[in-house]
């Protein structure tokens, strides 16, 4: 889901940086109101996690590839706004470094692999966990299906972006200047693969890590108090 | 560290060590190709894409070594390659938002 440099016009990667500027301040603003010493060695595993699981490319029949993200456990684990900022970095540096999307399409990039996948699965999370305990398996079907619609909403993205490519960018004579495919065949490409192959991937990466952290210290998840707090709130209702 | 924290990481080293994996994909993602395999698709190189998609050359190119082998070519230097890029990317990512987090973060 790299967007590489010439699949999008400056329409569209422009508009981008205009959208992604102000969100990665907001993100940044939130990191800092909200990060506390003991989540940031989890926020650098984010960063690096998501970068090495993005490695492991994943043929499907027809000759395509793609690979998960991460995005589902890390903005369950820190957030959807220190998510987006770990994605991000990533983002950047597979782009200046290594080649894996474009420079131009960064904030496109960030836009659907950060900020919706982010999002989405933290809040996708939410909805289905509703009240239920946080030991529950219940959670861990969540964790699964938010995996599945974040990396799943992004490619739809990413299938959209790319297929306005030939409406906004053409020459005189109608011959697209980027991506020359058109929205009726970048959707159904880009929502399909994910869906049926890397989304589940995603899926599954998400319950087993989430699994693993819920029979280990559920207190480092977002939003969930930890012991030490629990305690201190019960002594606070008791007094 | 915490002993959560630590088995995570190394969870990740182990991710790292069996990287290779994902070389052997040989397809090339959707949307995401070269501007020959384009040309092979459509018959003909966008003109805004040519000029564009030259705008950058990254240093370790996909995730090798610069000039390195493809995985076809040698197995073993091009998974060293990867291997390698997953480190630096790892470090370089993992280390930035350390200091960031170190620098914003409360207690």
């Amino acid at each position: 889901m790299h967007i590489p440099d010439g699949y999008l016009g400056p329409h569209t990667y422009i508009a981008f940086w205009i959208i992604m500027i102000p969100i990665w301040y907001h993100a940044g603003n939130k990191l800092t109101a909200e990060l506390k010493s003991r989540q940031v060695p989890l926020l650098a595993l984010a960063a690096a996690f998501s970068f090495v699981i993005m490695m492991f490319n994943v043929p499907i029949p027809g000759g395509s590839t793609g690979h998960a993200v991460g995005g589902g456990i890390i903005s369950i684990v820190i957030g959807p706004w220190a998510s987006l900022i770990a994605i991000s970095v990533t983002l950047v540096l597979q782009a200046l470094i290594f080649g894996d999307g474009g420079i131009t399409a960064i904030a496109t990039n960030c836009f659907n692999m950060g900020l919706v996948v982010s999002f989405v699965a933290y809040y996708t999370y939410k909805l289905i966990s509703g009240n239920s305990v946080i030991t529950s398996y219940t959670r861990i079907i969540a964790a699964a299906i938010a995996g599945w619609l974040s990396l799943t909403v992004a490619s739809l993205c990413a299938g959209f972006e790319l297929g306005i490519q030939p409406i906004l960018e053409h020459t005189a004579e109608g011959v697209p200047l980027y991506m020359p495919y058109s929205l009726s065949v970048t959707v159904p490409a880009m929502v399909l693969e994910h869906a049926l192959a890397f989304s589940i991937l995603e899926a599954v990466i998400t319950a087993i890590i989430f699994a693993y952290i819920q029979r280990t210290d559920t207190s480092v998840f977002y939003g969930e108090k930890s012991e030490v707090e629990m305690n201190k709130m019960k002594r606070e209702v008791i007094a | 560290m915490d002993k959560l924290t630590r088995n995570l990481a190394i969870g990740l080293a182990l991710l790292i060590i069996i990287a290779p994996i994902g070389l052997i994909a040989a397809g090339t993602a959707y949307g995401e190709w070269e501007s020959d395999e384009l040309k092979d698709k459509i018959g003909y190189v966008p003109p805004g894409f040519e000029e564009l998609s030259e705008l950058w050359h990254a240093p370790l190119k996909d995730y090798n070594i610069p000039n390195g082998p493809s995985f076809e070519d040698s197995k073993p230097v091009a998974s060293a390659g990867y291997i390698l890029s997953a480190v630096i990317g790892g470090l370089v990512g993992g280390g930035l938002l350390y200091l960031i987090g170190k620098k914003v973060a409360k207690d």
